[in-house]
């Protein structure tokens, strides 16, 4: 049992590596920024698995996991979404202030005057 | 069972409910703000900050009197379970920094809106008041956290209180800036986050002290610390991590630019330094230091530069914050310590504190003034500014005292900093990295001069002010420049404050 | 067996993430995130750890899935698609990307045998907190100051989604539906309500000794609550009202008060005095779950869109 549970944490443990990975290639290789958000959640994804292999791994007194990093897992899933949260809604409004939703376009602030 | 099982290093003082003080006497402000009308954000703000100030104070002379570092052990669980806070000297320093700035910059900002045609109760008034109160309670977690995971959900509510400030005005650029501060802002916390969890499945414990205790080197190691730092380096901006920067921080309202620029980027230097000097083991020490130096120095000559080439007078200052701060991380390989001295007893520590500080006080009122100009001239095209210093002449003066500390030039805390770390690099022989200090003071010569040049001018058509700005406003920059100059009558050597509470803590590992 | 059962859902999960970075349109990457998020909910019981996985089933398939859903509906009207980067940056992001999976998959595989472990630790304190679920003594009681701050994070992401709206629209409501809502929507946004707030209610409860807890219900309530909002059945209320605002902070306020009460009559801040701990846990974690679901309802509703009501 216990083998094959160390198996299973490392298993999950390498997802979430090659899982940071992909997310980190989203979200630097995509234009797009609703894409780049998803991205941050697919490389957030991967670091809570990292934190979920510890977590398994670390089995005892009677526990199924350690539940400190568990715990700090739910934390991060909520934080993780007020991110997105926040990203969503200035991206809205640049779209609507724009009609844009990448930030490539050159930006013009250099030659525009400052306003209070 | 637990092969490490690292006995608990952390014995709370009698004074160490200050840190829970200053850590939640903000947000609590934030709490009540969300709940009482409007138009009374600004009493719970100024009263917030009265009682912050004083816990501010209490905790530097609870130091002072103690001779030892404050901790607390929140709610009696011992680490590696639960968390502690801890102040040493220079989280204390960083506190008081911190409360001192944020003051300033909320009378100045209550005197600002005054001014706004705009209700007071209106949408930017009252979202400042709260973010700016956030930020203050994410900075002194920062500084006061001993737990990663816990310094972790600090840096967010930092992201969080910062990234809405760039955009109060609600334009497009700003939008757009804050929407860029936020992507490498996100960043950098997601790669911390990984090194934390790396660290946590290596060691089983995210105490700052217990790790300084027993790390023996590993690739989870230096891959965590990588990652971690990298992170931090995006959120500190440091070259080639600063495109967010400039336009972040010139497109902000003044206020807010001038807590941004002078408290809330220290934020991830202060972790770098304390996951350098306290986690690294010895020899992936020296050779971060190494790289954050040369990045360093490539931040001072590059973005120095820059702030030369600028137009706009926000923007300017705002390069020339990427450029100051490069001169903290030259501070590693000069503070490297060795066998007869720790890194905190050599002089570049006490000069990297000082850079830290002043700088914090002299952006903040250059900040202050550009926003003070920009509100009575409606613009901050520096080409267009001749004659400033006539109609706003302490402005012109807050400006020009915050720029001899950016340049070094006696009397000034910039001054002191700078040569004590060109004496350390000199003394240890960095003979480019002492070059690089002088270039750096010449070429804020050069952003500097030109600014007081346009103040000193007298154009053909004399300027004129569009609205009437109070005195009170100016003098708010004025004084913090003040307190910049008053810095430089510190005297030149090791400073003792800044080593309490770091000998005994790091007695394990110190080589 | 179970072997090859973990292999099947990890390669799922790795071509899901691999569709998001490869779909042309931003719906269909979307669409396989929501499919991801409910996965790696099942990934998380894999690796024993239930109460992550409704965390991860309900907040990052259901909530942020919306989220993102509502959002793309929004900017598909866009003009221009963004210019994709060239071969070569992408490249050089898969090679870098590829050196910082591989480090991380090295640091995972030199992870120490037997594992470190604070699993001892919490069991052993356990008890003092008459908890019988460990991760819930972990997030009120041993890192309660965690989750305390993470509360206000929450908070303070959606004063910066208010901050957000135009100045004349200050106060005022979100919008939550485009057009009027198809009729199986309203039906289900009759029936499911009370089942979810039922549900939500027993999470709670149970949280204190089974897996569940704050979070999960207050996701569920969130849930069922756009879904009345989204059905048109109830608009969303104004962002000024000092009902909203009470209810937004009562959660965090009442932790914070309990925290400060405890250097009155317990071991100082965020302790909780002998015996008493479990009642005082589960009341905060009652009025946390009504503050969260309002939270993320709001954020997922987004800045006021209508002037207030004068």
């Amino acid at each position: 049992m216990s083998l094959a549970s160390l198996g299973t944490a490392t298993l999950f443990g390498l997802c979430g590596a090659a899982l940071a990975g992909i997310g980190l290639f989203i979200v630097i290789a995509h234009a797009g920024l609703l894409r780049r958000i998803v991205g941050f959640n697919i490389l957030g994804a991967g670091i809570f698995l990292v934190f979920g292999a510890a977590a398994r791994r670390g089995a005892a007194a009677g526990f199924s996991g350690d539940p400190v990093p568990q715990a700090m897992v739910i934390t991060g899933i909520v934080v993780a979404f007020s991110a997105t949260a926040l990203a969503v809604a200035l991206l809205q409004r640049l779209f609507d202030l724009t009609g844009r939703e990448s930030l490539d376009a050159p930006a013009a602030s250099d030659k525009q005057q400052a306003e209070p | 069972m637990t092969p490490l099982a690292p006995a608990s290093v952390h014995l709370a003082t009698p004074g160490g409910y200050l840190l829970v003080l200053a850590v939640t006497l903000p947000v609590l402000g934030v709490l009540a703000m969300l709940v009482v009308a409007p138009r009374h954000a600004r009493q719970v703000a100024l009263v917030t900050m009265a009682a912050g100030l004083v816990t501010a104070i209490a905790i530097v002379a609870e130091l002072i009197r103690t001779g030892t570092a404050l901790t607390y052990v929140v709610g009696g669980w011992q680490p590696p379970l639960g968390i502690a806070l801890r102040a040493d000297g220079l989280s204390a320093t960083m506190i008081a920094m911190t409360a001192m700035v944020i003051t300033a910059t909320g009378l100045f900002a209550r005197g600002l809106y005054a001014l706004g045609p705009k209700a007071q109760d209106g949408r930017a008034p009252t979202t400042f008041w709260g973010l700016l109160l956030a930020t203050w309670s994410a900075l002194n977690a920062v500084f006061v956290g001993e737990d990663l995971f816990n310094l972790y959900v600090a840096l967010e509510l930092l992201t969080f209180a910062a990234v809405p400030l760039v955009c109060l005005d609600g334009r497009a650029e700003t939008v757009a800036a804050a929407l860029r501060y936020l992507m490498f802002a996100l960043l950098g916390s997601l790669l911390y986050l990984l090194g934390t969890g790396l660290l946590y499945g290596s060691y089983g414990t995210l105490d700052i002290q217990m790790l300084s205790r027993l790390s023996e080197g590993g690739p989870a190691l230096s891959v965590a610390l990588a990652l971690m730092i990298v992170g931090l380096l995006a959120k500190a901006a440091l070259f080639p991590l600063h495109l967010w920067l400039p336009p972040a921080h010139a497109g902000a309202p003044a206020a807010a630019s001038a807590v941004l620029s002078a408290l809330v980027i220290k934020a991830p230097v202060f972790l770098i330094l304390r996951l350098v000097l306290d986690i690294a083991p010895p020899h992936a020490a020296i050779l971060a230091g190494q790289i954050l130096a040369v990045l360093g120095a490539s931040s001072i000559l590059f973005c120095s530069v820059m702030a030369l080439r600028q137009a706009r007078l926000k923007l300017m200052i705002a390069y020339s914050t990427v450029a100051q701060i490069g001169y903290l991380f030259i501070v590693f390989p000069l503070a490297a310590g060795n066998e007869a001295q720790a890194p905190w007893e050599t002089i570049a520590w006490t000069g990297g504190a000082l850079q830290l500080v002043s700088h914090a006080f002299a952006k903040a009122a250059m900040f202050l003034a550009a926003g003070v100009i920009a509100e009575a001239f409606g613009h901050d095209r520096i080409a267009d500014l001749g004659g400033f210093g006539r109609v706003l002449p302490i402005s012109a003066a807050a400006f020009g005292l915050a720029g001899l500390s950016l340049m070094g030039i006696p009397p000034s805390g910039g001054f002191i900093a700078k040569c004590l770390l060109l004496t350390a690099a000199v003394l240890n022989g960095h003979p480019w990295l002492a070059a690089t200090i002088l270039a750096g003071g010449l070429l804020a010569a050069g952003y500097v001069f030109r600014v007081v040049d346009r103040a000193l001018a007298t154009p053909a058509i004399a300027l004129v002010a569009q609205k009437p700005i109070p005195r009170r406003l100016e003098l708010v920059a004025l004084a913090l420049a003040l307190a910049a100059m008053l810095l430089g009558f510190v005297p030149l050597e090791p400073f003792g404050f800044l080593q309490l509470g770091r000998s005994g803590a790091m007695a394990g590992v110190a080589p | 067996m179970t072997m090859l059962l973990d292999l099947a859902l990890v390669a799922w999960l790795l071509a899901l993430a691999i569709h998001v970075a490869r779909a042309r349109d931003d719906q269909g990457a979307i669409i396989a995130f929501i499919a991801f998020g409910l996965l790696l909910g099942l990934g998380w019981t894999r690796l024993s750890a239930i109460d992550v996985a409704m965390t991860e089933a309900a907040i990052g398939g259901g909530v942020t899935g919306m989220l993102l859903l509502r959002a793309e509906a929004r900017l598909r009207q866009r003009s221009s698609q963004p210019q994709t980067p060239k071969r070569t940056t992408k490249a050089a992001a898969a090679i870098a990307c590829t050196v910082v999976a591989a480090g991380l998959a090295l640091a995972v595989l030199s992870f120490p045998s037997p594992a470190p472990t604070l699993a001892p630790a919490a069991a052993a304190a356990l008890d003092s907190t008459g908890l019988g679920n460990p991760v819930t003594a972990v997030l009120l009681a041993y890192r309660a100051l965690d989750t305390l701050l993470e509360k206000v994070v929450l908070l303070l992401a959606l004063l910066g989604v208010w901050s957000l709206a135009p100045d004349q629209l200050w106060g005022g409501a979100p919008e939550l539906r485009q057009t009027v809502a198809p009729p199986p929507f309203v039906y289900l946004g009759r029936i499911l309500p009370p089942f979810g707030v039922l549900i939500a209610v027993y999470m709670c409860w149970v949280g204190a000794d089974a897996p569940g807890g704050t979070f999960q219900a207050g996701t569920v309530l969130a849930a069922m609550w756009l879904l009345i909002m989204l059905a048109s059945l109830r608009p969303a209320p104004e962002t000024r009202r000092t009902t909203l605002r009470l209810l937004l902070v009562g959660g965090p306020v009442l932790f914070f008060a309990v925290g400060f009460l405890g250097f009155a009559v317990a071991d100082g801040f965020l302790s909780y005095p002998e015996g008493a701990a479990k009642p005082i846990i589960v009341g905060i974690e009652a009025a946390l779950t009504v503050s969260i679901a309002l939270t993320l309802g709001l954020l997922v509703a987004g800045p006021s869109s209508r002037a207030p009501a004068p």
